[in-house]
């Protein structure tokens, strides 16, 4: 195990012998950098990711969540504002909330009934003046001073974020403009939620961030669309980065090439068969509807989230670390309040696709865990990612890992690790 | 087959003999002939209580054609990446809760202990099947059949039916 302080102390660089990029494989078993991450990412300068304005629409809804290992609470105060609290009594540290959602007029412990409003201020403890002149508080207590530990939150189009970092930028400066953009553009519009999935994965958190930049594994993981002879390799697509490497953003437009190109193309990877047809291809049935033609995105947003849209899809999943070698996927899908009964139903109908059930995302929690069993007692070995080039570059394909650099990058700036 | 006519405790015996006979084939991975316990026109659904007691619409899986249940199958030998595992079901007594003469509504409490390749056996899903049976050709078949799974963190993968 490392200790902690020398991972920024005096931590060597990461091996990089040739053109390819080598992470060491400990970055994902060894508790050190996990403790690290705690404190320099979750607690650290870096706006998490912590739920939909559209899950608590009314006054005294809250929600419960975690950032990194920290459980908050998301509340909808009398004044319709959003606050973002640490889920811990100012007392002796028992957890406030403790259902997933709810609507309440206060936020009470029920450990000594100590009572906050829904912006955790603290507003009663019982027997502050004691009983019959016994017991009570000091004459210098002051509720004022025992909030609920409230963190700094920001609203994107209904998306809300929090960070415990009292110097770290505004929200839009930590997402930059192209993830502004790309957030705005799937948020246009009111939202209506449509249902949460969860899902355990057994590895670390970084092993996903790491799936969710990779274009690269997409057809040859997920053979759903291979499979069935749905997958269309000439499909445009592009892979770019914001300016610090932080977020990623795949995207891909419709495919317009035919079976004989693909069957060229993929005629070394297993499982490639236009045999197989699917017997009710309803599920992949749907609509255009965004005018850029845009069919696929998936944005990958440092630390804990990933905005989606397959097809009319669409879901925020928010990663939520359970020591180092697990994490849960926490699956939000939506569609739009003014959706008609049948986008409804194409939502609804498509969500087959994604999710821990899903035909075309089902295989990333298994391809986290093979990596995890592989190399939880490797000090010192290494990946090696070169696809595309090896270089931290935005690329106008999908055949490419440069996103994975870019996150490496930033995570090495943001733990102290020389370059 | 008129349902109501059927005295109650066969028609118990007959709603109950499907059930482990589902779950049998799931168990024995004979999973080419489940869908063969839906009728032509179905619904199967599974959904966490998480979602439907909050009456929102999202499923884990949801197939409304017997073709979307074949679909699955076929996803699963041929497409889909998993780790080799096993399901034993353990299905409760079942409540039938309404019979007319087209259909029977049952309830059930299951649980699915799942085995990984490890042979490690955990329990991987515990709930509810709300199942509306009804009768083709004299055999009781599925007409829906709604999976509402109290484990909502769902452990690495679901892709074997419940």
């Amino acid at each position: 195990m490392t200790d902690p302080e020398t991972i920024v102390g005096d931590a060597k660089p990461w091996p990089s012998p040739d053109s390819g990029f080598r992470v060491p494989y400990e970055v994902f078993t060894d508790p050190a950098y996990y403790e690290r991450e705690q404190e320099s990412i979750f607690r650290g300068e870096s706006w998490s990711f912590v739920g939909l304005e559209a899950e608590i629409p009314n006054t005294g809804d809250f929600k419960s969540t975690s950032i990194g290992e920290m459980p908050v609470i998301v509340t909808r105060d009398n004044d319709g504002a959003v606050n973002v609290m640490q889920n811990r009594c100012a007392h002796r540290g028992a957890l406030i909330c403790r259902e997933r959602r709810g609507n309440t007029k206060r936020l009470q412990c029920v450990y000594h009934q100590w009572a906050y409003n829904l912006k955790g201020q603290l507003k009663g403890v019982p027997f502050r003046a004691g009983i019959e002149g016994k017991g009570g508080m000091p004459d210098d207590f002051e509720l004022a001073d025992h909030n609920l530990n409230k963190l700094r939150a920001e609203i994107l189009n209904g998306m809300i974020f929090a960070s415990f970092s009292n110097t770290i930028g505004t929200l839009e400066e930590f997402l930059g403009p192209m993830m502004v953009a790309s957030i705005k553009r799937i948020f246009n519009r009111p939202i209506e939620v449509l249902g949460d999935q969860r899902q355990y994965i057994h590895g670390n958190w970084k092993l996903y961030a790491e799936n969710t930049r990779d274009p690269y594994h997409a057809s040859l993981l997920h053979l759903f669309h291979t499979t069935f002879g749905l997958y269309r390799s000439s499909q445009t697509g592009e892979c770019l980065m914001d300016d610090h490497h932080r977020h990623s953003m795949l995207y891909a437009k419709a495919a317009s090439s035919s079976a004989a190109a693909d069957s060229e193309i993929f005629k070394d990877v297993r499982s490639y068969d236009e045999n197989f047809k699917l017997a009710d291809p309803s599920v992949l049935a749907g609509r255009p509807e965004f005018d850029d033609g845009i069919t696929l995105v998936i944005m990958s947003l440092f630390p804990n989230l990933v905005i989606q849209q397959i097809a009319n899809t669409l879901a925020v999943r928010q990663t939520v670390t359970d020591g180092p070698n697990g994490f849960e996927l926490v699956w939000t899908h939506f569609g739009y309040a003014d959706d008609d009964s049948e986008m409804r139903a194409i939502r609804i109908k498509q969500s087959n696709l994604i999710g821990p059930a899903g035909y075309v995302s089902m295989e990333d929690g298994e391809a986290v865990e093979i990596v995890q069993k592989a190399v939880r007692r490797e000090r010192g070995q290494t990946s090696y990612i070169a696809m595309g080039g090896g270089k931290a570059e935005d690329a106008a394909h999908l055949v490419t890992e440069s996103a994975i650099i870019g996150f490496w990058e930033n995570y090495k700036s943001v733990l102290g690790i020389p370059a | 087959m008129d349902l109501s006519t059927l005295a109650e405790s066969h028609l118990q015996f007959r709603v109950e003999r499907l059930l482990a006979e589902y779950v049998q084939c799931i168990d024995d991975d004979r999973l080419e002939a489940w869908p063969d316990y839906f009728a032509a026109e179905c619904v199967y659904k599974i959904a966490a209580l998480e979602n439907t007691s909050r009456g929102l619409p999202l499923a884990a899986i949801f197939c409304d054609s017997k073709g979307m249940l074949v679909d699955r199958v076929v996803s699963l030998r041929k497409a889909n990446i998993f780790e080799r595992h096993q399901y034993r079901h353990i299905v409760s007594s079942t409540l039938l809760t309404d019979i007319s003469r087209a259909s029977v509504s049952a309830r059930s409490h299951y649980v699915v202990y799942r085995t990984r390749g490890n042979g490690v056996t955990e329990l991987f899903s515990a709930g509810v099947y709300e199942d509306k049976i009804v009768s083709v050709d004299s055999e009781l078949k599925f007409a829906e059949k709604l999976v509402i799974y109290d484990t909502d963190r769902v452990d690495t993968l679901l892709v074997t039916p419940l």
